[in-house]
């Protein structure tokens, strides 16, 4: 096999690594805002969950521990989010702002009275992570089988089915059914007998466990700890390729992984020689998702129609 | 009936910032609790640390000038019905405009450098949030996501200018050679010092009268508010909704760029990597806990201030307590003035008398 193509397949094994924490948020995202709660706040679960993961890992040495809290802590500010823009009909924008900042202070002042680092929670062994898995091999499946498919977490795999499964649990079931019409038209669930408000209770917890593994994801499996900022903006992307998607959990996983290839690229390019333009500075090629994301939106994000109700608190009497 | 109804007037937007700020301090101290620490003697280091002897009120008065700037930042686009996430990109730009005015013409123009450098730190910040105003006007772009997008791609911008162009020559810490004195921000140090107050500050309580003056006197301030409160009505009524969104994220991102010149013309005196540090972020608390009023946003902006100035004094006297608590009592303060914000309103105003308002 050629040098350029062995690089190529590398690229696309670390565009599957880079997509998973994108695509379960994103779907995380969708369950909240298909339900009519705008989800800015999946930095700050992915991020609480990041850390809840690390010092849970760091303190059992168990990697499924850690896991767990990180689920935990997610679907806790999950439920803290719920409150705010469901039960107390706050404005959904601020509230999520509220979480991520609220996570941002929090995780590194509980890691540093925990740990006594700065801000970060100790290096974990690989005893309490989560480690690459090599599924069986089908020495005919070639070599594109062995680079990319095999050989990754089972976060990456996880990923994978929770694109059909979101579809599935939207478009077939009763509860997904409702969930839709709770974003479009409110009024008429109430009016069937149906709780609004549940159902975005449990549409946020679904979202808070969505994020919990891609936090986890990113201090178990990813990463081997905590350290400030670690989600580094994701949360904010995941939202950007839901709303590029529209709203549908196959094509918002599409432009999850469109994102994860541009990042997986620009770390090749960086110090790369380009033809025409020599070799890009390290620093301006960093921002190639973020340009990338704002061109996507310029282009297609004017004609997406959000759901019907997506913002707006529902009042039972109003 | 009258009286009450003045009381109510007066003491409701006073008396629910102030419940919604205790219960945001009271959880707070239940962090500095679950940290291991005693919250009374965090407390004591804050109020010790911010408004102890004059430097420190100098301290805190400088970083409240920051939080004045971005607080005003955010509360103008959020009466256009935009919340302007984007400070700190604008803040960055700004302080990339300002700092080519004091490198390249300060030695040439005296101090006529300093109020060319301010109108350039507005202009660069002003720039930066036109990104987000087209996207939106044009296609309908989120301005949430937008902003965000534009504050990493100004950081990365800005890491490149630093470290590759802008920086001091043969020297490795990412920072420029130091400004001209001549266009360095007059000083106020001597006053309440020794800090690293200068004239931003009255500057920063000059823009907050003009921000009150614009948005309640002028006409195109009415306009900008008519959209925010119902953006079909203001169509309808021969108002360009367009105008007002690029007007009020300009303004905005105008006033966010003004951060540079407390922070870099009035106190470094060189451009350096990060130099906003979450002053962007710190803006939307200060917004939300002053209502989006001027008034109320310089008071939130004092208090952010002296959190953020006893902050530094933490993690010296209680070494299980970092700064980042300051972030912890800044998110608490956002998620009561803004995402809760009903939930003290309701109960003061039955307290108040409720048959006042009729």
């Amino acid at each position: 096999m050629s040098e350029a193509g062995t690089e190529f397949l590398s690229i696309l094994a670390a565009t599957l690594r880079l997509a998973t924490p994108l695509v379960l948020a994103a779907l995380g995202g969708l369950f909240s805002e298909r339900s009519g709660v705008i989800d800015i706040g999946l930095e700050g679960k992915m991020l609480g969950s990041a850390f809840a993961a690390a010092a849970a890992a760091a303190a059992t040495g168990s990697a499924w521990m850690g896991l767990l809290a990180g689920v935990a802590a997610a679907m806790l500010l999950a439920l803290l989010h719920a409150y705010a823009a469901v039960s107390q009909g706050g404005n959904q924008v601020v509230t999520g702002m509220a979480i991520n900042v609220l996570v941002a202070g929090l995780a590194p002042v509980l890691a540093t009275a925990w740990f006594h680092l700065d801000g970060t929670t100790p290096m974990l062994p690989s005893a309490a992570r989560f480690g690459a898995l090599t599924l069986p091999g089908f020495a005919s499946l070639g070599v594109f089988y062995r680079q990319v498919i095999s050989g990754h977490n089972g976060f990456v795999y996880a990923a994978a089915l929770a694109v059909p499964a979101a579809a599935l649990l939207l478009a077939r079931t009763r509860f997904g059914l409702r969930l839709r019409a709770a974003g479009e038209n409110p009024q008429a669930v109430e009016t069937a007998g149906v709780s609004v408000s549940a159902i975005r209770y449990r549409a946020l917890l679904l979202t808070g466990l969505l994020c919990g593994l891609a936090g986890a994801y990113l201090s178990l499996a990813a990463g081997a700890g905590f350290t400030r900022m670690m989600t580094a903006g994701r949360g904010y992307l995941a939202l950007a390729a839901l709303i590029f998607g529209r709203w549908r959990p196959v094509p918002a996983a599409l432009a999850c992984l469109l994102f994860a290839f541009a990042d997986a690229t620009q770390a090749r390019l960086q110090g790369v020689a380009l033809p025409v333009v020599g070799a890009m500075p390290v620093e301006l090629v960093s921002a190639i998702p973020y340009v990338l994301t704002l061109l996507l939106l310029a282009g297609f994000g004017g004609a997406a129609r959000a759901p019907s109700a997506l913002g707006v608190p529902y009042r039972r009497d109003g | 009936m009258r009286v009450g109804a003045t009381l109510l007037r007066w003491a409701e937007p006073l008396l629910v910032p102030l419940a919604n700020i205790a219960a945001a301090l009271l959880l707070s101290g239940l962090v500095v609790l679950a940290a291991g620490a005693d919250p009374f003697a965090a407390m004591a280091v804050l109020l010790r640390g911010s408004l102890g002897d004059p430097a420190s009120l100098g301290y805190t008065l400088y970083y409240a000038t920051n939080f004045i700037f971005t607080g005003l930042a955010v509360a103008l686009p959020f009466h256009a019905g935009l919340f302007n996430i984007g400070g700190e990109g604008q803040a960055y730009v700004g302080g990339l405009f300002a700092s080519l005015v004091c490198l390249f013409l300060g030695p040439v123009f005296g101090w006529l450098a300093v109020p060319l450098a301010v109108l350039a730190a507005a202009a660069g910040g002003a720039l930066w949030a036109l990104g987000p105003a087209w996207l939106r006007v044009a296609r309908g772009s989120h301005v949430v996501i937008t902003t965000i997008m534009f504050n990493f791609i100004a950081s990365a911008l800005m890491t490149f200018l630093i470290v590759k162009v802008l920086i001091a020559p043969g020297q490795s810490a990412p920072e420029s050679v130091p400004f001209v004195e001549s266009a360095w921000m007059p000083s106020l140090g001597h006053l309440l010092g020794p800090s690293p107050l200068n004239l931003s500050f009255p500057l920063a309580l000059l823009l907050a009268t003009a921000v009150w003056v614009f948005l309640r006197r002028m006409r195109a301030g009415f306009e900008l508010r008519a959209v925010g409160a119902n953006p079909e009505a203001a169509r309808a009524a021969g108002i360009s909704v367009a105008r007002a969104t690029v007007l009020a994220l300009g303004l905005g991102g105008a006033l966010a760029g003004l951060i540079a010149v407390n922070e870099l013309m009035g106190a470094q005196h060189r451009l350096l990597l990060e130099f906003p540090a979450g002053y962007g972020f710190m803006g939307i608390a200060v917004a939300l806990v002053g209502r989006n009023h001027p008034l109320g946003i310089v008071l939130a902006a004092i208090f952010f201030g002296a959190l953020y100035q006893g902050g530094t004094e933490l993690s010296f006297d209680l070494p299980q307590v970092t700064r980042d608590l300051v972030v912890v009592i800044e998110g608490l303060a956002i998620l009561f003035c803004g995402a809760l914000e009903n939930l003290f309103r309701r109960r003061i105003a039955t307290w108040l008398g409720k048959e006042a308002r009729t």
